[in-house]
């Protein structure tokens, strides 16, 4: 066997893993993984700051499927990296997240550069390693990546000192890994399944609420059939976004704070309600108890400390969302009752609330969400920032068989972009548009560098109200009026910025121009800015 | 009220700060934690009891299990098992109090494990109530400090976890 560097064995298991693709930063600490990259090795995609290298990781992997991966260096660039390890963890997204860290005998002295990112991220990470000896790399990524990927998935944290990465070993990596702590259950029990089957066939107002887990188990069409074949409507949570599509009949919506009104109100009807792969988070369901004692609660989830966390299940059933719909359809297809539930043709249309005349030189950014999402390609991809752009994409987002990407759990600003450079290098024939508010696009707007360092065809709308919106209409709402420091005055012209980084930039304030503007954009052969003047008190619902 | 639970890990290094974070971070009331290697080197058994009501046991059990460095927890049923702590007290003794305190100490089944002019340790284990009512009973001398290990438990019978 041929002894090579811990830092080539890195390269090495990256390979073997199918990893195509890293987002990163480096520094003195991961000096010697980086000095191996090359033709032969990962494609590095080198981000402006570490958090948006774990963003764009995030991207990547819900867009692909697959692990998504970021490399950085010890000490600040691992704590800049802590945001998007805790982003990725509460909506599960798979990551491997690897660290650099000083030599190994230093740790523990307050040397340069020197973080305990372990102990830092213990709590919002799925697992996590500080390699010690260099023998151990082969073994550590095989199980990182297994970690990551299989049961509810998470981020996992490799940490490796200098010294480990320039250490010798003889490689060879495992077939498998066996961790005696970690077995996922994947399969869902039969008995479990017959009695949602009864359950739901008894019901006269069943709703399905069908989460990220729907996406994170690949298991759209099969919740889709499961409606069709069974006449159940289905809402969804803010990460369950596009499970149906927008002009799909059994279409509720978004449920929760910021929701439908047709979703609520279903949910609030609801005698019977399947949960598929959602947490039941405080602004999906804001009153478990209540819901879970107007109706039988039946809960699929692949980890079984989310059932019964936040609302009582009667009918827990623990495994993957994708079997186990396929199972449960089979058997309440030939049992389904008549049911009773509202559907599409019982939505109510929403009344505008803003002035209508001042409207005119603003965009409605809802209507101009729809117009963007039929513009895209089918299957395409919509990231979103944090605030109201957020809601407001949420509930307007109607890609046909695409995907929003965005921060459910967290509500991380700044996510927007570099997620979208992640999801563009995992599906670069789809549209990919990043949609921002003027807050969170100036916390990640130093990634247009990247974009443009990358040739990454990445469009980019930008809302403009010139405020925080969402903090600015909580403190108008519930502060009496008082504003504090959600004047965004002192940004500067995002145009001339655009241009400054080399992209192609445009600002509307009028829908008439919209269609035309979109179509500009998605035509363009590069990376795109379109700045959306929004009516300052455009309201989030 | 209290419950205990019987936990296998892996003896190996942070795994001691993951059990105790998770509780903090999930707000659970740990009343006591005692750890130590088993039989098998690369495990390690964990008793913990906790000051929880059924629905908080059960998520405690649950995210315990979520750690992948948890390979096994069991609830264990009251009665069914053997809890014992170790307690060492050293309380205030000089000519006139000592053999009242030796009295005691028989009582309780302690050993004296040292003496000193002014002061004895007390080392005995037993339940925690028995633990209790000891400090209670050298309380009136004056107790300088103690140490006590938490209980640690093991079902009854040929059960193992």
């Amino acid at each position: 066997m041929k002894k090579i560097t811990g830092a080539r064995a890195m390269h090495e298991c990256l390979k073997l893993e199918g990893v195509n693709v890293v987002f990163g930063y480096p520094g003195a600490a991961i000096c010697p993984f980086y000095d191996l990259l090359g033709e032969e090795t990962v494609r590095h995609i080198l981000v402006r700051q570490e958090q948006n290298a774990g963003h764009a990781a995030n991207g990547f992997a819900q867009a692909s499927g697959k692990v998504g991966v970021c490399v950085v260096t010890s000490g600040p660039g691992a704590t800049n990296l802590v945001t998007a390890i805790a982003t990725a963890y509460m909506d599960s997204i798979p990551m491997v997240a690897i660290t650099g860290q000083v030599t190994s005998g230093l740790i523990g002295s307050d040397v340069f550069q020197e973080v305990d990112i372990t102990g830092a991220c213990e709590p919002f990470c799925k697992y996590s390693y500080l390699i010690t000896d260099v023998r151990d790399i082969p073994r550590i990524f095989k199980e990182a990546f297994y970690i990551a990927s299989t049961g509810r998935p998470g981020p996992v944290l490799i940490d490796i000192p200098m010294d480990v990465q320039l250490a010798e070993l003889d490689f060879e990596y495992p077939d498998g890994v066996s961790i005696r702590g970690y077995k996922p259950k994947h399969k869902g029990n039969s008995k479990q399944v017959i009695l949602a089957a009864n359950v739901l066939a008894q019901a006269k107002t069943p709703v399905i609420v069908a989460g990220g887990g729907v996406h994170l188990s690949d298991a759209r069409n099969q919740l889709r059939r499961l409606s069709e074949e069974c006449g159940i409507p289905v809402a969804n949570t803010m990460m369950g976004i596009g499970v149906l599509d927008d002009d799909h009949p059994n279409k509720l919506g978004m449920i929760g704070t910021h929701g439908t009104f047709l979703a609520n109100s279903a949910l609030h009807k609801a005698d019977a309600v399947l949960l598929v792969g959602a947490r039941v988070g405080d602004r999906a369901v804001a009153k478990p108890g209540q819901l879970a004692a107007r109706a039988k609660i039946i809960h699929i989830d692949i980890d079984p400390a989310e059932i019964g966390k936040n609302m009582e299940a009667h009918i827990p059933i623990v495994g993957d969302a994708k079997a186990i719909i396929d199972e449960l359809c089979d058997r309440l297809a030939p049992i389904k009752g008549k049911y009773e539930t509202m559907t599409a043709k019982d939505d109510k249309p929403r009344v505008r609330k803003a002035d209508a005349e001042e409207v005119g030189t603003f965009i409605e950014p809802r209507i101009f969400v729809k117009m963007l999402s039929k513009s895209m390609k089918d299957g395409s991809i919509i990231t979103s920032d944090v605030g109201q752009n957020q809601i407001w994409t949420a509930n307007a987002f109607a890609v046909n068989g695409g995907r929003l990407l965005t921060t459910g759990g967290m509500g991380t600003m700044g996510f927007g972009i570099p997620s979208a450079v992640g999801a563009k290098t995992a599906s670069p024939d789809l549209d990919v548009v990043a949609i921002c508010g003027d807050g969170s696009f100036q916390m990640s707007m130093n990634e247009i560098a990247t974009i443009v360092q990358h040739n990454i065809n990445v469009k980019i709308v930008l809302m403009n109200n010139h405020n925080l919106g969402m903090v600015r209409e909580l403190q108008q709402k519930h502060y009496h009026g008082h504003l504090s420091q959600v004047s965004l005055a002192g940004s500067p012209d995002f145009i001339k910025l655009a241009e400054a980084f080399g992209i192609r930039a445009e600002r509307i304030e009028s829908m008439d121009d919209a269609q035309a503007a979109i179509d500009r954009m998605l035509t363009h052969n590069g990376p795109s800015l379109l700045e959306c003047q929004v009516f300052p008190d455009e309201p989030t619902p | 009220m209290k419950q205990t639970l019987s936990v296998l890990v892996e003896n190996k290094p942070g795994v001691l700060s993951k059990v105790s974070g998770l509780f903090s971070r999930r707000g659970f009331n740990i009343y006591s934690l005692a750890v130590g290697v088993t039989d098998d080197e690369s495990v390690s058994r964990m008793t913990i009891v906790v000051d929880a009501n059924d629905v908080v046991v059960e998520q405690v059990v649950k995210q315990l299990n979520k750690l992948i460095d948890v390979i096994k927890v069991k609830e264990l049923n009251e009665n069914t098992f053997l809890t014992r702590e170790l307690a060492l007290i050293k309380v205030k003794a000089n000519a006139s109090s000592r053999n009242e305190i030796v009295q005691i100490a028989q009582l309780y089944e302690c050993k004296i494990s040292d003496v000193s002019p002014t002061a004895m340790i007390l080392e005995t284990s037993g339940t925690t109530d028995k633990i209790d009512a000891l400090e209670i009973m050298l309380k009136q001398y004056g107790i300088l400090e103690t140490m006590r290990t938490g209980a640690v438990a093991l079902e009854k019978g040929k059960e193992t976890i």
